[in-house]
């Protein structure tokens, strides 16, 4: 795309688990400015491809790069400041800990430098996270949850926000909103996501790009709109209609 | 009542020193799921830290009461230092390559870590118990009453006072440090979800050394109060101590802060009350049956965390 390096070069990457093979030689570029979607089935290998990025696991073979760093070895806490942020699998929202503590988490790696104003701003985006602010994480419902999710990875000022499923077990009103908040995020702020979904059609209408991932391996690749026009996509991920 | 005075009194400063203990059970536990058997030793290896320091330091009971409470202070740092080494280390060397394998591989490890500590100092030190002659003496006498054995006293000494008060600040201290501040929030982070922490920058294995340190700091606390309260330590005194706070710790709820202190007060005041009115021979028994009763109606412990979590 324009010549330029990509954000995030994912080439060949191969992740075990034990004796399974996970990943069986990924391929995947994200560049700057894009939203780019993985659409696959539950097991595909979605998630593990997210945490190897974030190197755990680490990859078992080939090379993960971002901003031109070789960063396949490198140890997940010292990746995490290289202002990449994940909403993971899950959510894994501290329980114990209120929404507030939840999202001083997330701006741990920036020392708390302007903690308040990012604060502001995902309240801005994720106005009921304000009304609940001294609640503990374990007592929100789901779709708030994902909300603090994806907030407290916002917190530390990404370059790359890596989400991972956040449409799962949500309300179509939910998933709508926090599909609306990437949407924005990326036209205004220019922030670069890289999706994982099994929502195929949600995913794949917000992203400039997509893959799609069987067993391990990329099957297909190209534009949204043209990956939502291929008879394959529409067949196995889309079955039962637009929701 | 005056006797009753008495043995709370006793009873609190006997509980200090187990609630202090137990604050490196809990914690450890908390954190990495294991019960650190070694943690009773690192605090007789603070008491005999401790003991060195105040025979190199040279200083007995009439020098003047300023310079004795500037050289306890500088005992107690040193002992604090040495300790959180030894505990650094351990969790170093013995936890750390351990860490992802089968549940009971620490634990077994600890146990042999504990064997060894006690060994080492056994060696260094010698087997024979280590007297200290009174440094902190004197004390106040609160209430007397003639009874028909002779005249009763209520006795608060000063050093009963010291052990109260400077756990009571460490106590309050440490509350802070791991409610408000950054570091307290990685480490409860890094004990909620170890993945998630490393996931937003948390160094998750400097937060499991740190708090091997925080606990062998506190432990040496209560190594140098057990030596100055009861002035005889020996190279097995981490055993029974460190049983008795383990106890406190699950008692006050594995893995709860607050608990850990409770359960140490709570411990102290049993075997103390248990002691002045029964018989000193069956405190332990005592204490261990009050464990077993509130761990039936109570299984995870006074404060302890439920273990299941709405999601």
């Amino acid at each position: 795309m324009n010549g330029k390096p990509p954000l995030l070069s994912i080439r060949g990457v191969e992740t075990w688990y034990g004796k399974i093979v996970a990943l069986r030689g990924v391929d995947v570029d994200v560049y700057k400015g894009e939203i780019v979607t993985m659409i696959g089935a539950n097991g595909a290998g979605k998630s593990t491809l997210m945490m190897t990025i974030c190197g755990d696991p680490k990859a078992h073979a080939g090379t993960i790069t971002y901003e031109g760093i070789d960063i396949t070895n490198a140890p997940t806490h010292e990746i995490m400041h290289m202002s990449i942020a994940q909403s993971p699998e899950g959510r894994r929202i501290f329980p114990r800990m209120t929404v507030l503590e939840n999202l001083q988490m997330g701006a741990a790696v920036t020392d708390m430098e302007h903690f308040d104003d990012d604060l502001g701003r995902v309240f801005e985006l994720f106005p009921i996270l304000k009304n609940r602010k001294g609640q503990r994480g374990g007592t929100l419902s789901g779709g708030e949850q994902q909300m603090l999710a994806i907030a407290r990875a916002l917190m530390s000022r990404p370059k790359l926000l890596l989400l991972d499923e956040p449409s799962l077990g949500l309300a179509p009103m939910i998933v709508k909103q926090i599909f609306d908040v990437i949407r924005e995020l990326n036209e205004s702020e220019g922030l670069t996501v890289f999706l994982v979904e099994q929502n195929a059609y949600h995913a794949l209408r917000l992203a400039h790009r997509g893959y799609v991932m069987v067993n391990g391996e990329i099957t297909m690749t190209g534009t949204g709109a043209e990956l939502l026009a291929r008879e394959e996509v529409q067949a196995a991920y889309l079955e039962g209609g637009r929701h | 009542m005056e006797y009753f005075l008495q043995q709370l009194i006793n009873g609190l400063t006997l509980g200090s020193i187990y609630g202090l203990i137990a604050i490196g059970y809990t914690m450890v536990y908390g954190i990495i799921g294991m019960i650190n058997f070694a943690h009773g030793d690192i605090f007789m290896v603070g008491a005999f830290i401790a003991l060195i320091a105040i025979t190199a330091l040279g200083f007995v009971a009439s020098t003047g009461i300023g310079l004795i409470i500037l050289a306890l202070m500088l005992v107690l740092v040193i002992s604090m230092l040495f300790a959180a080494v030894y505990g650094w280390t351990v969790e170093r060397l013995a936890y750390r390559p351990l860490r992802g394998s089968f549940r009971l591989a620490p634990l077994i490890t600890a146990i042999g870590m504990s064997i060894a500590l006690q060994n080492y100092v056994q060696i260094a030190q010698g087997a024979r118990v280590k007297p200290l002659q009174p440094i902190i003496t004197g004390g106040y006498t609160i209430t007397e009453t003639m009874t028909e054995n002779g005249l009763f006293a209520v006795q608060l000494s000063n050093i009963q006072i010291l052990i109260i008060v400077t756990t009571v600040i460490l106590m309050t201290l440490f509350s802070l440090l791991i409610a408000k501040t950054s570091l307290g929030r990685s480490q409860r982070a890094c004990e909620q979800d170890r993945k998630m922490a490393a996931l937003l920058g948390v160094n998750v294995d400097r937060t499991i050394s740190l708090t091997f340190v925080v606990g062998a700091a506190l432990a040496a606390v209560a190594g140098l109060m057990f030596l100055l309260y009861y002035g005889v330590i020996d190279f097995y005194i981490g055993f029974v101590a460190g049983v008795k706070a383990f106890t406190a710790a699950v008692l006050g709820g594995i893995g709860s802060l607050p608990g850990a202190m409770l359960g140490g007060l709570l411990i102290g005041l049993i075997e103390t009350f248990w002691s002045g009115y029964f018989t000193v021979e069956y405190k332990d028994v005592a204490a261990f049956s009050i464990l077993a009763i509130v761990l039936i109606f109570m299984p995870s412990g006074l404060l302890g965390k439920p273990e299941v979590e709405k999601v």
